[in-house]
């Protein structure tokens, strides 16, 4: 490849004079598409560039982990001291239905999303993912989503300034945040115990749905079909292996709550009986499909990180991946079992002898394709060069606290153990060693190792190093006295306790903790926005890193590969860097017709608007507002004009000749 | 629908099995299979936890629910002809087919508003017991199909008057809605037996 070969890219030419100006088209409806804007703002609202989706994935899925660490900081402040009174038993009951709500949908999975977006048409050698537009309304609508849970929180504020009052039309407007835990237990959720707070849970959790599945299935069409030349499927980067699984696994394991969710919709907006003991439902219903949604949902967290884990470790340690098929393997693996040990979470619940033990058995089994992949990655780090930047850092902390977390899921797969665990401080320590010390740990990891490639820029200082040190003492202080606590009987999910329960020092010790991950993380904002703002160029390929995304320039063009490259190996540039002459990534010919772009387009930013007032309508509806009925089908229209405008506009496109009409 | 400029473009050296629209296609019922794999499981959960003295056969018509299940069965029929048309370039025949799919999913769906209508008049509602909620719930969901399926095929048909339909570019298009319209006809045939014949066994 060309770009490889020099340590640092080529400006782009300064001679704009000689290149030929490029000119939005009109689409078929006589409308100028917005391509080639000069405002950044348009271009950014109706791009349809994977890295541009990406990144915005990445600042939103960043912000809200702001938002929900507060809400875990205002949480862990509460329960500092025994019988505390700084906020109400209610207001803690909103605070950990939405920490939860908004750190697993808010931040893991956009986090996630922003490196699908950015990453995997870059690994497998594409120019884009297969359907651009759909792809732009899986980001638009995931912000709809997240702005209909969060509604409560506005509304709150605004009666709290006095600018919004619970009378009048506005009186069924009680419990106006969600406050029935992230996975809404029914009959909680009924309209006897929970306002309109739960609504607005119920229709934002539906329109994410909207935004993961749609985006789920483009990327396996992208993944399937868009693979250059050569890029067979196992020599695809593990990254890439591993969200092919997480995408499966969100089309058939969001339809079950998707139908939970409409049911519970019915039942408080219609009247029907699917969780109403009176009328005949049984509550157990919602835990099953719940939960059958879930505990592939962990997976769906889980295995992105352990791609990004895969990728990171043998960068830095000039090995290829130990057993990179066995890897790729247990990972499918994962993700078919990951559908069979939902009942694991319900084994209070009483479902039998046989159900328990099956369940239970399926549970154990499924620590061992996890064990496997953590053996290859401990394989990968044997005999290697091993290099401690910041990434492999993390990826090391990430192995250490991962299976941490993983040992006490085994403890939990023992019903007669789970038993005594369920629903205590004990199940918040496990996953939160699987989530904070897992995930989030993968999740920076690909932050210091993809940044350099996302805008060009270097990492300076070391900073990184007090992040790492802060946030794996943090968290290790924050959770681990809680397997203590849950053990010592201390119930999840009570806003405070009594004295005299020896909880007293545990709790001091993790809130102290809290505080101390809250400044790591902190921290790494900090050096996020030094390195962006000033880093130094990072050039091309920093790491000497394997993968494709390497080869190209850093930042990539909006192109991506100015010529399609050929793949002829697995750890396709560094057999290109490294290897025999017969590996080298070649390029394909494109007979002069220049490099065919996607359009910008209003139309997925249209109908995702649309989700707004449909999620907000059909929740003030069930409250009583007057007209909301209204509001709500306005919302349906907006997003029928939306996707009809967009299938009548026409794919569009345009063609980019290098030094032609680009530099 | 037509979001594959670049892919088009590209694929053509990828290894290209099935196209990317088809492909998204066959994804997405997949995940509808989950879907009405949700809401009939639930129907069939919540079996019999009705009132004793309610009894759904003695609602069920099912000489009408028979005779929507044929013309539903048919119409996939004339789908399938309509795809044929459309490989063949037979602009023609395409739309007289794709007119018979519409004209019979509107009769379909004229059953179920009447099958509703009749189910409301006896005084089941969505709220009366859980044989109502999943009844309605699960053919309504099945229904709103339908009416998906036939306002894409109407769309189809008066796209086929621009002119800019022709074998090589919209065949797949047609295809893809030809898949929706069989995968609609395949649910309806498990709902016809799980939910309606169902009742007629005694188990």
């Amino acid at each position: 490849m060309s770009h490889t070969d020099t340590e640092t890219s080529v400006p782009p030419s300064t001679h704009t004079s000689e290149m030929e100006v490029l000119k939005p088209e009109r689409s078929q409806l006589g409308l100028l598409r917005p391509d080639h804007n000069k405002s950044v703002i348009i271009d950014w609202l109706t791009t349809v560039d994977h890295k541009k989706i990406g990144i915005m994935y990445g600042a939103i899925a960043l912000f809200f982990l702001i938002i929900g660490g507060v809400e875990a900081l205002i949480i862990r402040t509460q329960l500092a001291i025994p019988e505390n009174d700084l906020i109400s038993a209610q207001r803690y009951n909103q605070l950990f239905t939405m920490h939860g709500t908004t750190m697993i949908f808010l931040a893991v999975m956009p986090l996630n999303s922003a490196f699908f977006n950015y990453l995997i048409p870059l690994q497998i050698g594409a120019r884009d993912v297969a359907f651009p537009r759909i792809n732009a309304l899986s980001l638009w609508t995931f912000v709809a989503g997240a702005l209909v849970i969060n509604f409560g929180w506005l509304l709150q504020a605004l009666e709290m300034m006095g600018l919004f009052a619970t009378s009048g039309p506005t009186a069924g407007m009680t419990d106006m945040v969600p406050s029935v835990g992230w996975f809404g237990y029914a009959p909680l959720t009924s309209t006897d115990f929970s306002g309109v707070g739960t609504d607005f849970w119920i229709m934002g959790l539906q329109i994410l749905g909207v935004a993961s599945l749609s985006s789920s299935m483009n990327f396996i069409v992208t993944i399937i079909n868009m693979r250059a030349p050569g890029m067979k499927m196992m020599r695809m980067p593990v990254f890439t292996w591993m969200s092919l699984v997480v995408a499966f696994l969100i089309i058939f394991a969001f339809p079950a709550i998707t139908i939970a969710l409409a049911q519970l919709m019915f039942d408080r907006t219609f009247g029907t009986n699917f969780f109403n003991v009176a009328g005949g439902g049984q509550p157990i219903l919602w835990q099953h499909l719940f939960w059958i949604f879930g505990h592939p949902e962990v997976y769906i967290l889980v295995l992105p990180a352990m791609g990004i884990i895969s990728e990171v470790l043998p960068a830095f340690s000039k090995k290829p991946l130990f057993g990179y098929a066995i890897v790729v393997f247990s990972g499918a693996v994962i993700g078919f079992l990951g559908f069979a040990v939902w009942s694991h979470h319900m084994f209070t619940t009483g479902l039998g002898k046989i159900a328990t033990a099956a369940f239970s058995l399926l549970t154990m089994a499924i620590a061992v394709p996890t064990g496997v992949k953590i053996f290859n990655w401990v394989g990968t780090l044997w005999g290697g060069r091993i290099k401690f930047t910041a990434p492999m850092i993390f990826s090391l902390g990430f192995v250490w606290m991962f299976m941490m977390g993983g040992f006490s899921g085994i403890m939990h797969a023992a019903a007669p153990a789970d038993a005594q665990q369920q629903d205590s401080y004990f199940v918040i320590a496990h996953f939160h060693y699987v989530i904070m010390g897992g995930i989030f740990l993968a999740l920076v990891s690909g932050i210091y190792y993809w940044v350099p490639k996302m805008f060009g820029k270097m990492w300076k200082g070391n900073l990184s190093t007090w992040v790492a040190i802060l946030v794996v003492v943090g968290l290790n202080i924050t959770f681990f006295p809680m397997h203590f606590l849950g053990l010592l009987g201390m119930p999840r999910r009570t806003h405070t306790y009594l004295e005299g329960f020896g909880w007293e020092s545990y709790n001091m010790v993790c809130t102290i903790g809290s505080y101390i991950l809250a400044f790591g993380i902190l921290l790494l904002l900090v050096d996020l926005v030094r390195c962006i703002r000033s880093g130094e160029p990072a050039g091309d390929d920093p790491w000497d890193a394997r993968t494709l995304e390497w080869a190209t320039t850093s930042p990539p063009r909006v192109y991506n590969f100015a010529k399609t490259p050929v793949i002829p190996a697995r750890d396709a540039l560094w057999a290109h860097k490294y290897g025999p002459e017969n590996q080298k990534i070649t390029e394909e010919d494109d007979h002069g017709h220049g490099i065919h772009m996607p359009s910008n387009s209003w139309m997925p930013l249209i109908a995702s608007i649309g989700f707004v007032p449909l999620g907000l309508g059909v929740s003030l509806m069930q409250a009583g507002i007057p007209f909301m009925g209204y509001f709500a089908i306005f919302g349906l229209f907006l997003i029928a004009l939306g996707t009809a405008l967009w299938a009548l506009e026409g794919p569009g496109g345009y063609h980019l000749f290098p030094g032609k009409n680009i530099a | 629908m037509s979001d594959t400029a670049t892919a088009q473009h590209e694929d053509s050296h990828a290894s290209l099995v099935v196209d990317n629209k088809k492909l998204l296609m066959w994804l997405f019922l997949g995940s509808d299979c989950m879907f009405f794999g949700t809401l009939i499981s639930t129907h069939l959960i919540y079996r019999k936890l009705y009132p004793e003295s309610f009894e759904p056969t003695a609602l069920f018509s099912l000489e009408l629910t028979s005779f929507s299940t044929f013309i539903l069965l048919m119409s996939s029929f004339l789908m399938a002809l309509a795809v044929s048309a459309m490989h063949k370039g037979e602009l023609k025949s395409f739309r007289r087919n794709v007119i018979g799919v519409i004209f019979f999913g509107l009769i379909f769906l004229a059953c179920q508003v009447y099958e509703f209508a009749h189910f409301v008049h006896e005084d089941l509602t969505l709220s009366t017991n859980t044989f109502g909620s999943t009844f309605y719930l699960m053919t309504g969901t099945h229904g709103v199909h339908v009416a998906i399926g036939i306002f894409w095929l109407i769309c189809m048909y008066f796209y086929s008057h621009t002119g800019k339909m022709d074998a090589h570019e919209s065949a797949v298009d047609v295809e893809v809605a030809g898949l929706y319209w069989h995968f609609v006809d395949i649910v309806w045939i498990v709902i016809f037996t799980a939910v309606y014949l169902l009742e007629y066994v005694d188990f």
